[in-house]
Order: structure tokens, then sequence, then C-alpha cells
């Protein structure tokens, strides 16, 4: 049992964490896919953005969370995603716009978004340095052990406080963005203009607010999932490029232009990490002594070793563009 | 006043103009059929009317008010709806979201019109749950039609309506053109199928190399022998 | 970019003011710098501008004559850099003389035996199998055999680190290499451009920062092949080195080496640019319906395209890292070895052959000299900071500087695909009025 508990800890929980954020990341490239059409390769530095606001922040205002009994940096989010909402629509408004009205190829637009990778971190490298930094400036990172209620069960299992605000943050994130999309007048808009441009043109639906809101739910989101990855682990300046490949698989896991596609493509892309890294000669240790020897004696049956984490989305992308381009869930893909 | 008053219309594509002084005048209440073989223009009028191509010369008058060159969203407040020969729907859109869409200059209306809608359409209302891309041609034509009727425009502008349908719901859709019609709403529209438009249309005009060779009512051209002869098949 | 292009036009022939500007400009600028930081210095700039050079040829015919986009020029590079090593460097004696070599063998033996097991159970269906009973068949076997050869594999690499440090060369001369290096990066980049081509172009430049960043992962982290983050420095040059006829001489020599390959490489694409297969390209690119509708093989072509240029940044990134006698795989940045090339590529002219070149030298000489300002710049603001203001500057300021060129290379991108997104050499010489 203990080490099924071991499975809990490393696997469900870790993967849940990462496909969480794989998701959120996830949902604002396939949006921006969709009413755009390219691939908005600066995702991964607005989320480092977002979660740089959130450390200056909470720098600036350490004890602004205790006052509350909440930690600080989740004080400052919204304000972070604000911030990053408005960096999105700003840096669309003065790089992405006048190539849109040029009426370029998309490939251009991601060159153009890789310039504006380059800028952020420049700027984010410029002002944060280059090492790591703790979002907990004057909080304490709590962490809950839950011992399990079972006879011989001695580990218990592990979560953290940002863990749980994140599985929190993501289902409020993924039935708001449910509902804005199914209910809401601009989300049906944003729908209708992904779905055909044109038309939705003509039918008098404004299509620089919907680019607009685009941005700012895409950058709502990526501070979002930034901020809360920073939490989990330390906020890195250059997390943007590591990011990027797990998020793009995701978005093309399930299908480019479908939201919902991106939040289950993120969660399989989050699993499979985890399961690839995951030393699989624990969970056969309880049955040593019925396993053939050079099973039993293999130190370390995980599929890659963590150095080697970023194969595995990228297996993943391959084999997915080799099988089905259109991702995994039918329906119409950009 | 008519409805729709288009003087010496030029206009075309990066320079190459396809449109060379087309006239048309339609009433309010009246429908109004463009015809001529392909190359035309006829295509090209209808969005010229509706703002998606450029009017170098010429004018084009909506109750008396120029609106040439004006962007179709504007077009849409001011009473106009359009709707295109293709790609004329939100396919992953439901229906009832598609006639929202077409009300969302005037979300006021939705409720009202969405009955009015249905009412004109009714095999819209039994699938207004079903994304719009999943509906058979003639339900897509009725989906955009209906989501071009939300806004309550005096006039409708539709690129050949009936391409590319069976005959049996060609017959319905001219039903509903004229039913439309008979609501108030003008109606400008671009047939191939020439003898069964002009036997409902008030005027007809037909077009040859971007200008009009003749233009009457739908039924003095019908009758005419010339044009029955150049564009009616004999 | 407009569909319409008047590509049979031929313009007249002029005198070509612009290049002949251009370049005076930037024999200025290097004879400047020769002024300035001494010969040896700046023929080693001279050098290393020259391998960038062949780096972004190869980028130009992919991205200036088919419109593909390759993220991960840095992969190639670097792949480029690991074959420089591994073929130039000594035969590594305690790793040869063990037994070691043998057990290597059995593994890449089993491995090859492993594919070859999956391979054929992919094929069951043809026996009679189900074909979802075989691809669960073909499944389970690759997770098993995976598992069970990587073991094996894992064991023997450690084996190495431990008793020869790392496998070693083959003590061939440095163009054995270089060629190498060419083939393997487009072996690569014949895998991505299978993969990617014929989809939405998008997906080949997230494909390819993939790879790049998994080329880098695998050379990093094989120390058994590479030595790792020990690095390997001493490669052999082709040329007599800078200890028998000190360092500038040897400098040129190596230069004039990397200036004959540019000039073959740039006769070479000159010929294929004009030839029938340079204009099918350029069709392809620019109306890829009418293309494929004249009966062109659309992915073919694209295919070759690719991997063409995957074989110049593989040569490319051999000669460097032989000319820096060094092999660090985490020397190999998306920034030093993708962005620079890329805003060479489109400053200079996409599929201008000599404005790419231009580029080249030009974006590395500025790229170099604007290291010293961004540090001069810093001091300055600091100093400003702390007369005005008693602002103390954080102690990591130096690194932080450097961090500023970041910001502009990424303000040049997105400045010249706005403003210039021809570059300065245009592909298509046409009148400047």
């Amino acid at each position: 049992m203990n080490e099924l508990v071991f499975f809990i800890n490393n696997v469900v929980i870790a993967g849940s964490v990462t496909g969480s954020i794989y998701a959120i990341g996830a949902v604002g490239v396939t949006l921006i896919f969709s009413i755009m059409r390219f691939a908005h390769f600066a995702h991964g530095d607005m989320m480092t953005f977002g979660a740089f606001m959130v450390l200056l922040l909470t720098t600036l205002f350490p004890q602004a969370g205790a006052a509350i009994g909440v930690p600080t940096p989740l004080i400052m989010l919204p304000l972070a995603i604000v911030l990053t909402a408005a960096l999105a629509v700003g840096i669309d408004r003065a790089f992405y716009k006048p190539l849109r009205a040029h009426g370029v190829k998309p490939i251009v637009m991601v060159i153009g978004s890789l310039g504006v990778t380059l800028m952020l971190q420049g700027l984010i490298r410029l002002f944060a340095g280059t090492g790591g930094e703790s979002l907990y400036v004057d909080d304490r990172k709590e962490i809950f052990r839950l011992a399990l209620p079972i006879e011989g069960v001695r580990v218990p299992v592990v979560v953290t406080e940002p863990q749980l605000y994140l599985f929190v943050l993501t289902i409020v994130c993924v039935v708001g963005l449910h509902f804005f999309l199914s209910r809401s007048r601009l989300g049906k808009a944003m729908r209708a203009m992904s779905d055909n441009p044109a038309l939705a043109q003509a039918s008098g639906i404004n299509t620089n607010t919907i680019v607009a809101v685009t941005w700012v739910i895409a950058g709502g989101l990526a501070a979002i999932a930034g901020t809360l990855l920073s939490l989990d682990v330390t906020f890195k300046p250059d997390l943007s490029f590591f990011l990027l490949l797990p998020i793009f698989a995701a978005a093309i896991v399930g299908g480019v232009g479908h939201p919902y596609g991106a939040i289950a493509g993120g969660f399989v892309v989050g699993f499979a990490e985890t399961l690839a890294v995951f030393n699989w000669s624990v969970l056969l240790r309880p049955f040593r002594d019925s396993l053939p020897d050079w099973l039993a004696q293999a130190g370390n049956l995980a599929f890659v070793g963590t150095e080697y984490k970023i194969v595995v989305p990228f297996f993943i992308l391959v084999a997915i563009l080799v099988w089905r381009p259109t991702g995994i869930f039918k329906g119409k893909v950009i | 006043m008519p409805l729709l008053d288009a003087r010496d219309v030029h206009g075309g594509y990066g320079g190459m103009n396809i449109l060379n002084g087309v006239n048309m005048a339609i009433e309010a209440d009246e429908i109004g059929v463009m015809l001529g073989p392909n190359g035309a223009g006829k295509s090209t009028m209808l969005k010229a009317v509706f703002g998606l191509l450029h009017v170098n010369q010429g004018e084009i008058l909506l109750r008396g008010e120029p609106i040439q060159n004006l962007p179709p969203n504007k077009l849409v407040q001011k009473g106009m709806g359009f709707v295109p020969q293709e790609y004329n729907v939100f396919p992953s859109l439901t229906v009832k979201e598609n006639l929202q869409m077409g009300a969302y200059l005037k979300p006021a209306n939705v409720k009202r019109m969405l009955k009015r809608v249905y009412e004109f359409f009714p095999p819209l209302y039994d699938k207004r749950h079903q994304p719009a891309g999943e509906l058979s041609g003639g339900q897509r034509q009725m989906v955009a039609m209906g989501r071009a009727l939300m806004p309550e425009p005096d006039l409708l502008l539709l690129d050949e309506p009936t391409a590319g349908l069976s005959p049996l719901y060609m017959n319905e859709i001219f039903e509903r053109v004229k039913e439309v019609n008979a609501a108030g709403v003008g109606i400008l529209m671009v047939e191939q199928n020439a003898k069964q438009a002009l036997a409902i249309a008030d005027k007809g005009f037909v077009l040859a190399a971007g200008q009009n060779r003749f233009t009457d009512t739908g039924a003095a051209l019908l009758a005419d022998p010339e044009v029955a002869k150049s564009f009616l098949g004999g | 970019m407009s569909t319409t292009r008047t590509d049979t036009v031929a313009a007249p022939r002029r005198f070509p003011l612009r290049e002949v500007i251009l370049f005076v400009a930037l024999l200025v600028a290097v004879l400047g710098v020769y002024g300035v930081m001494g010969a040896a210095y700046s023929t080693r700039m001279l050098v290393e501008a020259a391998c960038y050079a062949i780096l972004a040829l190869g980028l130009t015919i992919q991205w200036g004559y088919a419109g593909q986009f390759n993220a991960g020029v840095m992969g190639f590079v670097a792949l480029g850099g690991f074959c420089a090593m591994f073929f130039s460097v000594p035969v590594n004696e305690a790793f040869w003389g063990s037994e070691l070599p043998g057990e290597l063998g059995v593994v890449l033996a089993y491995i090859v035996g492993a594919v070859l097991l999956v391979v054929g159970a992919s094929r069951l269906d043809r026996l009679g199998v189900p074909k979802r009973l075989r691809t669960l068949i073909t499944v389970v076997l690759a997770v098993v055999l995976y598992l069970v050869v990587i073991s094996a594999f894992r064991d023997v690499a450690g084996q190495i680190e431990d008793q020869a440090g790392f496998i070693g060369g083959l003590g061939l001369p440095a163009w054995v290499g270089w060629i190498i290096g060419g083939a393997l990066a487009g072996g690569v980049g014949y895998f991505i451009g299978h993969v990617c081509l014929g989809l939405r172009s998008d997906y080949l430049a997230i494909a390819t920062i993939g790879i790049a960043e998994i080329i880098k992962a695998f050379l990093k982290n094989s120390d058994w092949l590479t030595r790792g983050t020990a690095t390997y420095s001493q490669l052999p040059w082709p040329v007599p080195g800078p200890a028998e006829v000190g360092f500038t001489l040897a400098r040129a020599l190596y230069f004039s080496v990397t200036a004959v390959m540019i000039a073959v490489i740039f006769f070479l694409l000159h010929r294929a640019y004009h030839a029938p297969w340079g204009r099918m390209i350029r069709a392809i690119r620019d109306n890829e319906i009418s293309a494929a509708a004249m009966g062109k093989d659309i992915n073919k072509r694209r295919l070759e395209i690719f991997v063409l240029g995957c074989i110049l940044m593989g040569i490319g990134g051999a000669v460097l890292a032989s000319f820096n006698s060094l092999f660090d795989p985490q020397g190999y940045l998306p920034l030093n070895h993708t962005f620079l090339v890329l805003v060479m590529v489109i400053l200079g002219g996409p599929g201008n052959n000599l404005g790419t070149i231009f580029g080249a030298l030009a974006v590395y000489v500025i790229w170099l000299m604007s290291e010293p300002l961004a540090l001069f710049v810093m001091e300055l603001v600091v100093n400003f900071g702390e007369g005005a203001f008693g602002w103390e500057a954080p102690a990591s300021l130096d690194s932080r500087a450097l961090q500023a060129r970041v910001f502009v290379i990424g303000l040049l991108i997105t400045l010249v695909l706005r403003f210039a997104p021809k570059g300065l050499l245009p592909e298509k010489v046409k009148h400047v009025d």
C-alpha cells in the first residue's frame, strides 16, 4: 500500500499539477490560434511576466496577505492578471496589429511573436536577474500530510498549499470559461469569429473588440498559470522555453481552436510527463518474490530521466501530427 | 424615395474594375433580382452594396442616404442584411446561437425576432440546439437567412440562395423569400434560376460585363423574347 | 506578401549601388574593429561571422526560398558541433582498450533488434491479426522492450563514464566531422520535415523548437558520449593552429577555409536558384495551390529544401565548433544560435544569398560590439543612478546588462518584420526610387 501512496503522490498529484498548468496555458494558446490564426510563441513569457508581477507586488507589500490569512502572492494575483492582460492587449496593438493590417502570412506572425518573446525575456531578466526566486516572500508554504486510515500505510499523501489553490483555480477557470463561451454574448461572438471571421463581421460583430477580449482572457490565464507554477516551485525567468513545447503539444492534442480540447490535452501531456519519469520499479516492489530475477533487480524503470522530460511532449506532438493532426477529438479544427 | 438606389456604380478588386456603371433602384417591399452570365458582376454588385468591395465611382443610396464604402457592421446598423452564397453559417454554433449572432448589434431584438424567424422557418425550431454545421444544405440556407433577418433589416441581400440545392428545397426557399418580402422586407438577390426568380421579382436587372443590359419589371423581362433568347435559355 | 509577383520580368541591368554601399560600410566597420581591437581578435570575429554566414545561408533557403520557418537552428548547429568533436578528437584508449566497446556494441545490437521486433509487430495485421490486437501487441511490446533496452543502455553508459570518462573520438581529420555533421543534421531535418511539412506552417516552428531542445538535452546529459557539462576542448583544426603559426595567421588561414566554403555554397545555391528546381521552389512558396495544380510534388520539394538547409546548418555548426576548439553542449543557446541567425536572415534579405551573407557579417559585428557597449551603457546608468538618487545597483548587473541585448534582438525582429519585411537587400532586385 505504501507503494500506492507513493504512486498517488508522484503521479496523480504531480500529474494533476502539471496538467492544470499546461491546460490553462494551452487554452490561451488555442484561443489566440482560433481568433488570430497563429501560434503565439510569446505565451510562455506572458506566463513568466504574470508571475513576475506577482513577485514584484509581493516584494513591495509582503504583509498584505496576513491580514486575511491568505498568502500574499494570491492576493496579488488579480492585480497581476489585470497587468498581464493589459500587457497582452498592448503587445497586440504595438506589434501584432500592424502585421495583421499588412495581411501577412501566419508564419510571419509567429516570427513576430518570437521577437516579442525575446523582448519580454530580456526585460524580465533585466529587472529580475537570471536566478530563481520564491514567491513566498513573507509567508510560509503550508504542506498538508494526509495519513490514510489504512493499516500498514506509513507514507502520507502530501499536498502543498499552492497545489490546492491551483486545483481550485483550475476548476474555477474551466467552469468560468465554459459559461463565458456558451452563455455570454461576447463568448458566443468569439466562437462565431473563430468559425467564420467574414460572416462575424457581416453580422456586425466588432472583430477588434473580440481580438482584444481574446488577449485579455489569454493574458489573464497566462498570469494565473505562471503564478501558480511559480508558487508550486520557484519563479524562474527562463521558464518559458520549457513551457512552450508542452503547451503547444497540449493545444494540438486537443485539436487547435478547441478550448475544451486544450484542457484535456493539457492533462494528457501533464500525466504523460509524470508517468514517463515515474520509476515503475517502485510499484513492482511488493511483488518482488514472484518476479523473474532480471525484472526484480532492475533499479530504474523510468521511461525517461527527468533531464529528458522535454522528450515526452515532443513525442506526443510528433505522434499526434503523424496519426491525427486534427487532435484526439472529432470536430472542426482550424 | 427608393429603398435602394444605385447610380452608375464602378468598382472592383485591386485596380481592375468589374463594375462599369451599374444602375438599380428598388422600392421598399419590392423584390429585385440580378441576372446575367457568369462574370457579369452580379455577386460583385451585391458585395459592393454591402461594403465588401471598394466603389470608386458612382453612389449607392439607402433611403436617400449615401452608403457606398461604409463598413458592413455600419450597414447592418442602418438596416441591411447580407446572406453570402458560401460559408454563410457558423458551423460549430447551434442554430439558435447562429440566429443570436445575427442580432449581435440589437440584443433587445433577440427574443421577439427568434420567434418570428422560427415562424418563417419552422424546421429550424426543432433543430435549434444542433450545431449548424450538421444541417442539410437547405436548412443551412434557412439559418443563414434567419440570421440576416434577426436585426430586422429593411433590405435583405441574398447571393444565390438556391445554389446547389435540390429542386424541392429550391421551391421552398423561393416561397420563404416571398413570405419574408410580404412581411415588409425589401430584397435584392442574385439568382441562377432566372425563370423562377423573375416570376417572384418586382424588378429585374440583367447585367453583362458589369453594366445593365436590361432593366424592367420581372414580368416584363420574363416576357421579353430577347431576354429569353440570350439569358433564359430559349 | 502579395501573391502576384513580377518574377519573370527581368529588371534591366544596373549598377548594384545598394549592395556596394552596404558592403563598403561593412568593410569600414570591420576595419574599424581591426583598428580598435587588434588583428587577432578581429580575425576571430571574421571567422565566427563566416561560420554564422553558413548557418544563415541554411536558414535563408528554408525561409527565403521556401517559406519554411525553422525555429530550432540551435539543434542542428549543436549536432554539427558534436560531429566535429566526435570525429576529430583523439581516440580514447581507456575506452577502446577495455571490454566496454563490446558491451556497447551488444546494447546497440539489442536496440536494433528491439526496433526490428516492434516494426515486425506493427506489420502483424498482414498475417491476419486484427488491427486492434496488432496495435495493442505493438504498443505493449514497444514499452516492454524499450524499458529493457534502456535499462541495459543506462548500465553500459554508466560503466563507460566510471571507467573511461567518455568514449572519445575517432581521431579523423576535422573535415570528416564537418561532412558527417551536415549529414546527421540533414537526417534529423528529414525526420522533422517528413512529419511536419504537409501541415500548417506553424507546426514546423513548434517541432523544430522542440527538437533543438531535445538535441541539446541529449548532448548535455550523455556524459558517456560528449562529456556533457564537463565539455571537451582542444578540437583539432584542419589548418595549422595558433601554437604553430601564431594567432592571427592561424585564424586567417581558418578564415580562408571558411571563405572558400561560403563561395562554393554561394555559387551552388545561385545555380540552383536560377535552375528549374529553384523556380519550382519559389513557385510553391508563392502560390502553393497553383503549383500543386500544375502537378508539382510539393511535399517532396519542400522536404528537399528543408533538408538542404539543415545540412548547411550542421556544417556551419561543425566548422564553428572546430574553430572554437570547444564542444560545450550547454553553450548552445536559442538566442545565440537560433535568433541571431534569424535576425541575420530577415535583416539581410530572406532569399537573397548576398543579402544574407551581408546580414550575417553585419549582425555578427554589431552583436560582438554590443557586449562592451551594453556594459558601458549600464555603467553610465548606474553612475547616474548613484549620483542622482543614491540608488544602489544590484550586484549581478553585468549579466543583466547583457540581457538588454536579448531585448534589442527581439525588438529588431519585430521592427524589421514591420518596416522592412524584405530586408536590406530584398530578394528581387528592383529599382529603388
